[in-house]
């Protein structure tokens, strides 16, 4: 008799379904915008450093330190222990400088390009302040420029400076010249040192002493221009007992090739300090066939100079095709405290290295790493970690956590914890789990008439709860929309 | 309101029932049981929806429909309730979240106005209550860390809340102490109406002391080799199923 195969028939139509419909999503971010824009031939050498320089009209110490990072750079070689595979990538073929033409120096918000104002609106982040419902002062960087900064009036009242990192060159030198490199030094890897030679722009955020910033500071990142890369560069210094809280968030147009993005994002925390640093990163992953996507190769560290200070990074990881980034923490200051929360979705051929480190110098320096791991369709997720405990980091204190879960039987996940004690009192925690979303969850859960779609849904989002909970609140709505997105139809 | 005609169905190629008919009729407490392996589960993940098992030949009408026209959630949807002898484990999914979403899959399917986190507290207070649950129990994960008789609990405690018009017990009495098995069965009892069918799916005679069934079925080696009444059980009880098998060789 044929009523058992029309039962699955229809059963599995419908799972072919979910998983057409998420295929067929499209990337809701992968427009063009139609700007004029000022690009600089690809090609890298000291001639296109000069002119970004030159372009930015910097002062001579930094086109020094430029050049003195891409020399460093040019004797480095990529670095391969990463469990990501990608065909060379040519640097001379990128091109190192794209902003969007402007007129003259924007003074307000009226005077930028409505096309580009229409283009973060579609994005979902209007920039004209009277319209913000939230307490988000925002800075957009697009491609290599930073476009506008909100709220920056309000900001100023308590002293806080945050403005495109340009900008901060021509006003601020002497904290530019201090802190820059403070966490990160131009030779500390290989991307690091290339981001040194040709940053374009960033952020900059000041926090004086005792202030705790009174609205949450946002940077949209977008690279619109093909063939460029975008090398922004951030800096948040945080005085002595201050407090800020900083969302960083990117997309980028669908393009058949791979773009290459290699930030550096340094925070330096003195005494009593304590920076949260939040990401929800959805650069292009690429299509479904594996093509295109954003390479993102970001060093991302913070330094906790002073006792009792605190860093904590936050990220959720959806999108670029690879992803090979390690938010980390030097626990200087006695009694600092760094974190690290990280949800790492991938789906179709997505490649994720990424995890943290925490190196504790100061005593009773006490960090955590809680890591959560989603892969679907083809791809591949690996948590890379090191807790290294210097000799003088006297009862330093790690908790790692390390969980992973599996949608579908072609997709990996794979776990590297390095730990390093050099101090025998350190107190270590390491916990790793690897599962798959159960044919037995979700027949439970479909038994009690919830959709797969929504079950999935459902499991994850408790799977990575422990993390979102680590979001501002308007990120933490958006991640969750964002999870949703990716995750569609995953399950086969 | 369920229609098993000459079902055989099959896993991995061994076949594990092999000629079941069984009718239950709305008000009605049907009870299988037979001993380990003899296909009693396989029945119940099939009527519920499970695609481990490949039917080879026979029928399934619910409510006057093919049962197999219908997936799992469908199924759900229009009243089958299955009471899992393993209930799946959910970490991170709060117990409350899990049976608001069910719920309101439900509701929503009937063309109700769904219920929100409010009506949803005040009705589900009351169902705990009928089982002697603590509150706590609705801030833990979905069956994470419980002990077999809380799973079992659980169960119920979505049968009731979710209002079947079918529901499958499998093994629900497995590693309950005695009190535990009252509660159950009170549970049971007190949600048993003229337009609700029951299909109790069990190795003793213990559970049916509390739940009365009005048929029983005896299963073995994926054929039904006896039905009767109640009496069949206590029989069972003294002479185990040996004589039975004996008889369907014969």
């Amino acid at each position: 008799m044929s009523q058992v195969p029309q039962k699955s028939d229809s059963f599995k139509d419908r799972e072919d379904k979910l998983i057409d419909d998420a295929i067929n999503q499209d990337y809701k971010y992968g427009f063009v915008s139609d700007i004029e824009q000022e690009i600089i031939p690809p090609g890298l050498n000291e001639d296109v450093i000069r002119l970004i320089s030159s372009k930015k009209n910097e002062p001579e110490w930094l086109l020094e330190w430029r050049l003195k990072s891409f020399k460093n750079w040019k004797k480095m070689i990529e670095p391969t222990w990463a469990k990501v595979e990608y065909p060379p990538i040519d640097f001379q073929a990128i091109s190192y400088y794209a902003a969007p033409k402007e007129k003259k120096k924007l003074g307000s918000l009226d005077e930028v390009d409505p096309e580009l104002l229409d283009t973060y609106n579609k994005l979902g982040i209007p920039l004209e302040e009277q319209k913000m419902l939230s307490n988000v002062a925002v800075d957009a960087v697009f491609d290599s420029v930073s476009v506008a900064t909100t709220f920056k009036k309000e900001l100023a009242k308590h002293g806080v400076i945050f403005m495109p990192f340009s900008e901060a060159v021509q006003k601020h030198p002497d904290l530019i010249k201090k802190y820059l490199g403070m966490a990160v030094p131009p030779a500390d890897n290989f991307y690091s040192a290339l981001n040194s030679a040709v940053f374009s722009d960033g952020s900059f955020v000041y926090i004086p002493k005792g202030v705790r910033c009174p609205m949450e500071l946002s940077t949209y990142f977008r690279i619109n221009a093909s063939q460029t890369g975008q090398f922004e560069r951030t800096l948040i210094v945080a005085e002595a007992g201050s407090h800020v809280s900083y969302l960083e968030g990117c997309t980028a147009p669908m393009r058949d090739e791979n773009q290459l993005h290699a930030a550096v994002v340094e925070l330096v925390a003195h005494k009593d300090a304590n920076i949260k640093y939040s990401t929800v990163q959805n650069w292009y992953p690429g299509d479904k066939e594996g093509k295109g996507g954003i390479y993102n190769f970001v060093t991302k560290r913070g330094l906790c100079k002073g006792d009792n200070s605190k860093i904590s990074w936050t990220q959720i990881e959806t999108g670029s095709a690879i992803t090979w980034k390690y938010p980390s923490v030097i626990l200087k200051g006695d009694n600092s405290v760094g974190e690290f929360y990280s949800v790492a979705m991938t789906n179709n051929y997505q490649q994720a290295d990424t995890g943290s480190k925490m190196i504790h110098i100061g005593k009773n320096t006490k960090s955590t790493i809680i890591s959560k791991g989603i892969s679907a369709g083809k791809s591949q997720n690996t948590y890379r970690g090191g807790v290294k405990i210097m000799k003088s980091a006297e009862n330093a204190r790690n908790f790692s956590q390390c969980d992973s879960i599996l949608i579908g039987d072609k997709c990996g996940a794979h776990t590297f914890p390095y730990i390093d004690v050099r101090n025998p009192s350190a107190q270590m925690e390491h916990e790793a789990t690897t599962s798959n979303i159960g044919e037995d969850q979700l027949f439970y859960c479909n038994q009690r008439g919830i959709s797969t779609e929504d079950a999935v849904s459902m499991i994850v989002n408790g799977f990575c709860k422990e993390v979102f909970a680590e979001l501002p609140m308007e990120f933490a709505v958006e991640a969750h929309k964002l999870m949703e997105i990716s995750l569609e139809g995953s399950v086969g | 309101m369920l229609e098993i005609k000459n079902l055989h169905a099959s896993v991995e190629g061994n076949q594990i029932l092999k000629g079941i008919n069984i009718t239950i009729e709305p008000g009605e407490i049907h009870a299988i049981m037979g001993l380990n392996g003899s296909g009693k589960s396989t029945l119940a993940n099939i009527i519920s929806g499970s695609d481990k098992y490949e039917i080879t030949k026979g029928e399934i009408i619910y409510k006057n429909n093919n049962l197999f026209d219908l997936n799992t959630e469908e199924r759900a949807l229009q009243g089958i309730f299955m009471s899992f002898q393993y209930p799946a484990v959910i970490p991170g999914v709060n117990n409350t979240y899990f049976l608001k979403a069910a719920l309101n899959a439900k509701r929503k399917y009937q063309g109700d106005i769904e219920l929100d986190a409010m009506d949803f507290m005040d009705l589900i207070k009351e169902k705990l209550k009928l089982l002697e649950m603590d509150e706590s129990y609705l801030r833990r994960s979905v069956n994470a860390g419980f002990s077999g008789g809380e799973k079992k609990r659980n169960e119920i405690l979505q049968m009731i809340t979710l209002e079947p018009e079918l529901a499958i017990l499998d093994e629900t009495d497995s590693g309950l102490d005695i009190d535990a098995l009252k509660i159950i069965a009170k549970g049971v009892n007190d949600y048993r109406t003229d337009k609700k069918a029951f299909l109790v799916i069990t190795h003793y005679q213990r559970l049916l002391n509390y739940i009365q069934p009005d048929v029983i079925h005896v299963l073995i080696d994926g054929k039904i080799v006896k039905s009767g009444g109640k009496e069949l059980a206590v029989t069972l009880e003294e002479k185990g199923y040996q004589w039975l098998s004996d008889n369907s060789v014969k």
